[in-house]
């Protein structure tokens, strides 16, 4: 029998923890695939956050290390510069990068950081029980915006691909979302190339995925995919916002 | 090798240099900045690293996975920049990874004052950070201490798998003394079989970790480090004792204050008195073998600290009520002097007679 369709060597054989029709499983599968394709698992060193993929570091089939809630770019840092021949990257959630990390990850942009990170942007605190995330929308409830997200009170939704798009030291910034079929093999391919980025030496790359909490948001797993499509793809719009590699074509 | 004079400061970066440190992640504060100042100028010729992190959380996070792929590395900081670290050290403890961390302790609490201090006694000894976990900590007394003393650091991180504090005082980071190199054959130090370095094909990852979501799984980490904590209570114990041998009274005091603390008990000694002094070289452990050498005749103990009294809590437990315990000290960044401590003596001694 012809096989079509098989499990990454980038996972682990086991079954992760995620709620049913949680995306998170989604794009650990890409991030597997990529670092399978591309060659790099048994010279990768993956960094954790702390947030529902808190567990990666159980999925991943490479050598991993947890950080602290927001720091996995500053410990991808401490590993990089101690082994800058490895490949690093690091997986981390919209409470984990924008909002308690957010000063890590704008400055390993800002030192334009040789590493790659995958942003899961869920527009909530997912492991927590669904508390505001900087990345709530206006109007969106949660445990702690009951009445929806006011902006005047809150501060608007925070959009991380355009920020750090206009550091100098990134060079590689894309959004692209899970939502769909067609949009998973755009992800895939977002990922791959950031990762080829960090292997070309060109400096920081980081992916922005847009992701589905069906449990926090309260919504079923294909409405939740409905949700993603029509309420948060208006607000962080897909596409790339950074591709050094296509400036210094377009330069010469 | 002869003795070259060096400041305190650059003396800790040249002595971790030579203890094959090649990795420094710092930020700037007074009164440490020279460490930094000295690696950034210096790792780079050794083929190291000298990194400037946005803040000192990110600097010991960045300790965290340099650690975590089996480097030597370091952090230095004062008072308010090792409060920030605190996160990552009880991180790093809980991982079990080494690392060694310099405290030019400044005067406290918040911003304080940029004068030399002890106030962080209970930062150093108690955990700044969450959970169950205890730091090695040295306080050398001299520039020359110092660069043993962090030569020993990296040692026994490596072997402890644990965090080291090294804890000075602004005296101790600013001036200028002669120091000597001797480079000790380093103890026969564990393979870090657990870095992640890649898994090069060969074996299964490496996770380095301090999450057990399984209550009895973190009861059973928390019992293998206490093990591993009430050994070094056993085995590291450091102090220094001087003229307890018929002592009516003995000062306890650590650091710079130890040596105002010795000229103080030296004049009171010619004058016919008979002081001695105990001198903690490690915090924690607290050296509580060293009180076991205390005389009969011993009936006070005097702890001066340039704080307002957080040894004292220690000498409290070591001495089981056995003898009265005295405190005097100057805090906020002012130096006790000499005359404080001999008058205080004098009233204990002569109150009593
Ligand atoms: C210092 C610290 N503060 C707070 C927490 C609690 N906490 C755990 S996960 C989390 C939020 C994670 O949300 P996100 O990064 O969006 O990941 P998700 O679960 O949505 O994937 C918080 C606040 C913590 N572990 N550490
Ligand atoms: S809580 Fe939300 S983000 Fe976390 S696993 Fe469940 S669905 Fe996924
Ligand atoms: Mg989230």
């Amino acid at each position: 029998m012809a096989v079509v369709f098989e499990r990454t060597k980038g996972l682990r054989p086991v079954s992760t923890h995620y709620c049913p029709g949680c995306t998170h499983g989604i794009i650990h599968r890409l991030t597997a695939e990529a670092l399978e394709e591309l060659g790099v698992l048994d010279r990768a060193i993956g960094v954790a956050p702390v947030g529902c993929s808190v567990l990666a570091y159980n999925y991943f089939n490479c050598d991993m290390q947890e950080a602290a809630h927001g720091r996995a770019p500053a410990v991808a840092t401490g590993i990089k510069r101690v082994l800058p021949d490895k490949f690093v990257f690091t997986y981390q959630g919209d409470g984990d990068l924008a909002s308690i990390g957010t000063a890590e990850v704008v400055h390993a942009a800002h030192r334009g950081e040789n590493i790659s990170i995958v942003f899961v942007n869920n527009a909530i605190y997912g492991m927590t029980g669904g508390q505001m995330a900087p990345t709530t929308l206006a109007g969106q409830r949660t445990t702690t915006s009951p009445l929806g997200r006011d902006p005047l009170h809150a501060g608007y939704p925070i959009r991380i691909a355009e920020m750090l798009a206009m550091i100098p030291g990134a060079a590689f910034i894309e959004r692209v979302s899970v939502d769909s079929p067609a949009n998973v093999r755009k992800a895939k391919k977002a990922i791959k190339r950031a990762f080829e980025i960090q292997l070309e030496g060109k400096g920081f790359s980081l992916v922005e995925v847009l992701s589905t909490c069906p449990t926090n948001w309260g919504i079923e797993p294909p409405l939740a995919l409905k949700w993603l499509r029509e309420n948060m793809i208006p607000y962080y719009p897909l596409g790339n916002f950074r591709d050094k590699t296509k400036e210094e074509a377009t330069d010469e | 090798m002869a003795k070259i004079l060096m400041k305190g400061n650059e003396a800790v970066g040249e002595a971790a240099i030579r203890a094959g440190c090649r990795f420094f992640f710092g930020y700037p504060i007074t009164p440490q900045s020279e460490l930094p100042e000295y690696m950034s100028l210096h790792l780079p010729k050794v083929g190291g690293v000298y990194l400037q992190a946005e803040s000192e959380i990110a600097a010991i996070n960045m300790v965290y996975g340099a650690a975590g792929c089996g480097a030597r590395v370091m952090t230095g900081s004062s008072s308010p920049g090792i409060a920030l670290k605190q996160e990552g050290i009880s991180y790093m403890a809980g991982a079990e990874l080494p690392c060694v961390i310099v405290n030019m302790m400044r005067g406290g609490p918040g911003l304080g004052s940029i004068q030399p201090a002890q106030s962080d006694y209970f930062q150093s000894t108690r955990g700044g950070g969450d959970g169950d976990y205890r730091l090695l900590v040295y306080a050398p007394a001299s520039v020359q201490e110092m660069v043993d003393y962090v030569q020993i650091a990296f040692d026994k991180a490596d072997k402890y798998r644990n965090p080291v504090l090294v804890v000075g005082d602004g005296v101790i980071g600013q001036m200028m003394e002669p120091v000597e190199f001797v480079s000790k054959p380093a103890e026969n130090l564990p393979e870090k079989d657990w870095a992640t370095t890649g898994t090069g094909g060969k074996r299964e990852p490496n996770i380095i970790n301090s999450l057990y979501l399984d209550a009895e799984k973190l009861e059973r980490h928390n019992i293998h480090l206490s093990k591993k904590y009430s050994y070094m209570q056993e085995n590291e114990q450091r102090w220094e004792a001087t003229g307890l041998e018929g002592a009516e009274l003995v000062i306890v005091a650590y650091g710079t204050t130890a040596r105002i603390a010795r000229s103080a008990m030296d004049n009171l000694n010619k004058k016919g008195w008979k002081i001695g002094l105990l001198r903690p070289i490690t915090l924690w452990p607290f050296p509580e073998k060293g009180f076991q050498l205390l005389d009969e005749t011993t009936k006070h103990l005097l702890v001066v600290e340039m704080s307002m009294g957080q040894m004292i809590d220690d000498v409290r437990i070591v001495n089981e009520g056995k003898r009265k315990i005295h405190f005097t000290g100057r805090s906020g960044g002012v130096i006790p002097s000499t005359s404080l401590i001999e008058e205080k003596i004098l009233e204990i001694l002569e109150r009593s007679e």
